[in-house]
């Protein structure tokens, strides 16, 4: 519509045609662009792609253990460290070189030290999907390997009645930023707690699981039940300056890990100072960050 | 729901196109029809009406900061000795509307160190006009008022050149200034080219009180060229770069390395021979601002960081002016859109752990459609009625989903996007009788919150020294307004007295939370934005000028305002009793004058905002001008003292009380070919 009536005046206006044509361009087109540009701006991404479920999607494999019949395998999220560990296991038969599907599953970690052998906190072993093949559980390394101790993973799985059973050593570096706290409560009781969640930490209300646990023998050690994780995020290199509605972390049901959320503001370092509180309030331990007490005795670090 | 409005803008815009421009071309451009007898409240203050520096001015190469200060309605915010931040009737940045020739543009610092006036100059301007209240909606929702800074504006002739150098010095902080301009115009093109440079040290203060940090250096370029498309059609474009490097801020904890500003147009003015509607203007504009903040050159800094922010705004304007019988009509369509972005990343003492960032504005892009229209209804010989109004279709959308989640651990309900429609409308009648003038007017308008009301991220406020944070569930501000002027013209003098009063309601304030811990090392708290129910403004000022003799004119202005809460709390930024006053003498080619500049002590000072009590103070100001020829070349000189007795002061508009400039001495220079 512009066009036709622009034109009608320009045959009056001669020598400035040609300049006039590049400007009226010019102005359609950055109009064009600019309204083009607009609703490519404001056209909202709906994707909703429905992608077909890989049960082993963002894992990546860290150790093969082999018997005669069969191959397992170890995944894991990041690599295998001290903490808490969330790992899947597939089992391949080595005649058919197909993952079997209806084992029973379990496991045992070892850690072998000098003077003793001690076990640590582990889930039970359950199958991802029914129909699938793999199977997850998790396992608290509450210690790192050294030069001289060593952790050992023993899995056992029955397949249609008959048991089977693989062992190996494994590495359990120590890990960087503090993930897990092992200590003796005032109760007199040894726990540990650990970090789980958010693997990927962003600035924004994160979902966070921790665990707790109480070491009852060198072999057991049970989920301890109803307690809460006080948690208070600080930033030590920023004034010591903490986040806004966090939610501590308790279980919804007995023998769960523990769910809260954890408000990160910025990226970077941040201490989660921690106090672990019994069911009627007492604590068990850790200390409140005041002016004086810039950090509690437990907690946990991330950086990202 | 946007893309639909968009377009339908889009549609009416073109359609607008489409007819204005099935009109016939007979008339004449330069002879614009301006027949209009329409009384105005707005102010204007002249910079310059060509190139050529004026001898009128008492500081022709002055900041337009500077210029601004002269009007009763402004007054400007500082923190330092550049970028002063104006406030119109009292309000600032947030709830008024500056625009360089109807262009919307939004600064690009979130600690407010990059005002829109901080991106030209005054070579760049001839004027700037002032409006009040809801008077100035023209562009936008407002509710404080407008400026609109005017670009210099040459006009087709016949074939010739015009060349200006300008050039200044100031004793007081060394500043220098060297401008120039080169004008062409003939029948069918004009071209106007204009660069200025100043380049500062740190100020003194009163009794040579050195003020750290205050230093900058400026560079502005600009150019306009019209080309006429036929006997009564225009096509401009224009462009501005304006780069601003090493700003010092004494005010603030931190300094700006760099705010530059690209600011590009291209307009279009249809002057049809129909008389009813007898002016087009269409324009389409964008700029990109972007400004860093700098630490690195303070001495205690508790922990380093760099502040950079980005201001991108695309916007277009269509201006109708029409007369019908007694209505003297004005329709504006206008719409921007707007992207700012600002981040924050502070460096730990520790270079092996992770730099912390931050969002502080959250990528928000807004968008605003809005209709403008007034009608000037000329009653009689002596008076009129003036009926203006406009709608606003108005969204904010947070782009960055880092900036979302971020804005979420406040507002976990949070949605991305905020839609508002804003209403303003105004009524004044004036009168004009025997030289005896007198109006009265009342408004409602609305605005929508700020960026930073709306989605600042953690932004730390020097003055109140609290950690702020936007609040996206604000409802609009609305703000009712009534003023009046009466004043009297005769031969010799003229008097004016005129008043507004503001009651804004939903007024957005940022009030302390208690259980937050502030982020910033040495704040005091954390400020989350909120409306409280409403806060009054009252503004009263009194100007008049004598003309003692042919030569002799005696100037004054007297200004007093009152803005309180609904809790009687003293608003921040309100002007006590405040006078200047000037004798001018203007003969031939000389021209002198004397002024005094003062305040009264600032008793209701806005102690829970953070502003304290301002002590009362004068300064003396004087200049000297002169006009001569040398061969072609005419040349103006202009030499003053300002703050003759070096006093030692600060006033209320100043950041946490940073002292003003001591004495200083300054020339400035003119040569036009």
């Amino acid at each position: 519509m512009i066009v036709i009536s622009f034109s009608k005046n320009m045959e009056k206006a001669g020598i400035l045609i040609t300049k006039f044509k590049k400007m009226k361009r010019f102005i359609k087109y950055s109009a064009v662009c600019v309204s083009g540009l607009l609703l490519l701006l404001f056209s909202a991404c709906s994707n909703d792609e429905e992608t077909t479920v890989n049960e082993l999607e963002g894992l990546s494999k860290f150790k093969e253990i082999e018997n005669e019949t069969h191959i397992v395998e170890l995944y894991s999220h990041m690599s295998v460290e001290q903490g808490f560990n969330e790992i899947s296991i597939q089992i391949k038969d080595k005649q058919t070189n197909k993952y079997v599907k209806n084992a029973e599953v379990s496991w045992t970690p070892l850690m072998h030290m000098m003077s003793m052998t001690h076990s640590c906190p582990k889930s039970s072993i359950e199958k991802v999907s029914e129909n699938g093949n793999v199977y997850e559980g998790y396992i608290v390394f509450q210690m790192p390997q050294n030069e001289t101790e060593y952790w050992e993973l023993q899995v056992n799985y029955t397949i249609d009645g008959q048991e089977y059973s693989v062992s190996s050593n494994i590495d359990v570096p120590a890990s960087i930023k503090r993930r897990i706290n092992t200590f003796t409560g005032n109760d007199g009781v040894k726990y540990i707690v650990a970090y789980a969640e958010p693997h990927h930490p962003k600035v924004a209300v994160n979902d966070m699981i921790v665990g707790v646990w109480k070491m009852q023998d060198m072999m057991n050690f049970p989920v301890v039940d109803g307690y809460t994780v006080k948690i208070d995020p600080r930033m030590p290199s920023m004034g010591n300056h903490s986040s806004p509605n966090n939610v501590n972390p308790s279980q919804t049901n007995a023998g769960d890990l523990y769910n809260g959320k954890l408000s990160l503001t910025m990226t970077g370092y941040w201490k989660i100072n921690l106090q672990l509180a019994k069911p009627d309030g007492t604590i068990v331990k850790g200390e409140e960050i005041t002016d004086a007490v810039p950090e509690s005795s437990i907690f946990f670090e991330i950086e990202f | 729901m946007k893309k639909t409005f968009f377009i339908a803008f889009l549609l009416i815009f073109f359609v607008v196109s489409y007819s204005q421009n099935s009109g016939n071309d007979k008339q004449v451009l330069e002879s614009k029809n301006d027949s209009l007898k329409v009384y105005q409240m707005q102010e204007v203050i002249v910079i310059k009406k060509k190139a050529t520096i004026s001898e009128q001015q008492s500081k022709p190469l002055t900041s337009i900061d500077d210029y601004l200060q002269k009007s009763v309605k402004v007054d400007m915010i500082k923190r330092g000795a550049y970028a002063w931040e104006p406030i119109i009737n009292s309000m600032s940045t947030e709830r008024t509307l500056v625009t360089i020739d109807g262009m919307r543009i939004f600064g690009a610092c979130t600690d407010k160190m990059d005002p829109i006036t901080s991106y030209v100059e005054v070579s760049n301007l001839s004027e700037v006009s002032i409006c009040s209240g809801q008077e100035g909606s023209c562009f936008g929702s407002t509710i404080g008022g407008s400026i609109d800074l005017k670009r210099s504006k040459n006009a087709f002739s016949n074939q010739k050149w015009n060349f200006n150098l300008n050039s200044g010095f100031e004793t007081n902080n060394q500043q220098k200034i060297i401008g120039a301009a080169i004008n062409y115009a003939d029948s069918l093109l004009y071209v106007d080219a204009d660069f200025m440079h100043r380049n500062a040290e740190n100020y003194n203060a009163g009794n040579d009180k050195e003020v750290l940090f205050s230093q900058f250096k400026k560079i502005n370029f600009s150019t306009t060229s019209g080309f006429k498309l036929g006997k009564n059609k225009l096509i401009e474009g224009s462009i501005i770069y304006d780069k601003a490097t090493d700003v010092g801020y004494p005010a603030l904890p931190m300094d700006v390395s760099i705010a530059e500003a690209i600011i590009a147009s291209i307009k279009f003015e249809y002057l049809p021979l129909n008389k009813k509607v007898y002016d087009w203007e269409a324009k389409v504009y964008f700029n990109t601002i972007t400004h860093k903040m700098d630490d690195t050159k303070r001495p205690f800094v508790p922990i380093h960081m760099d502040m950079p922010g980005w201001s991108n705004t695309f916007g277009y304007y269509s201006k109708i002016k029409a007369n019908y019988e007694k209505h003297h009509l004005l329709f504006n369509l206008n719409s921007f859109y707007n992207k700012s972005k600002a981040e924050m990343t502070m460096y730990p003492e520790n270079p092996n752990e992770n730099p912390m960032y931050m969002l502080t504005w959250p990528d928000v892009r807004t968008l605003y459609n809005g209709l403008f229209l007034e009608d000037n209804f000329i009653l009689n010989c002596h008076s009129s009625l003036k009926f203006s109004a406009s709608i606003g279709l108005h969204s904010n959308m947070v782009e960055s989903e880092f900036g979302l989640n971020s804005l979420q651990i406040f507002y976990p309900e949070m949605k991305p996007q905020r839609n508002r429609f804003l209403k303003s409308i105004s009524l004044n009648f004036n009168q004009n009788h025997n030289g005896l003038e007198f109006g009265i007017g009342t408004a409602y308008g609305e605005r929508a919150p700020s960026v930073t009301e709306g989605y600042g991220f953690y932004l730390f406020n020097s003055f109140e020294n609290y950690d702020n944070i936007g609040n996206p569930n604000l409802r609009n501000e609305k703000s009712l307004e009534v003023n009046a002027y009466i004043g009297l013209q005769k031969e010799k003098y003229y008097i004016k007295l005129s008043s507004s009063y503001f009651h804004i309601s939903d007024y957005i304030v940022a009030k302390p939370d208690m259980s937050l811990v502030p982020m910033t090392i040495g704040a005091n708290g954390v400020k989350i934005y909120t409306a409280i129910n409403y806060a009054t403004i009252f503004n009263i000022n009194l100007t008049s000028e004598f003309k003692l003799s042919k030569a002799i004119k005696w100037n004054s202005q007297l200004v007093y305002s009152r803005g309180k809460d609904f809790e009687n709390n003293n608003l921040p930024f309100i002007s006590p009793f405040s006078y200047y006053t000037t004798i001018a003498y203007l003969k031939n080619k000389f021209s002198a004058e004397i002024m005094l500049q003062g305040n009264a002590k600032h008793i209701n000072f806005g102690n829970l905002y953070g502003e304290d009590k301002t002590p009362d103070y004068a300064v003396v100001n004087a200049n000297f001008g002169y006009k001569f020829s040398i061969n072609k070349i005419k040349i103006i000189a202009k030499t003053g003292v300002e703050n003759i007795l070096d006093t030692y002061y600060s006033t209320y508009t100043d950041w946490n009380n940073i002292p003003r400039q001591g004495r200083n001495f300054f020339v400035n220079l003119g040569f036009s070919l």
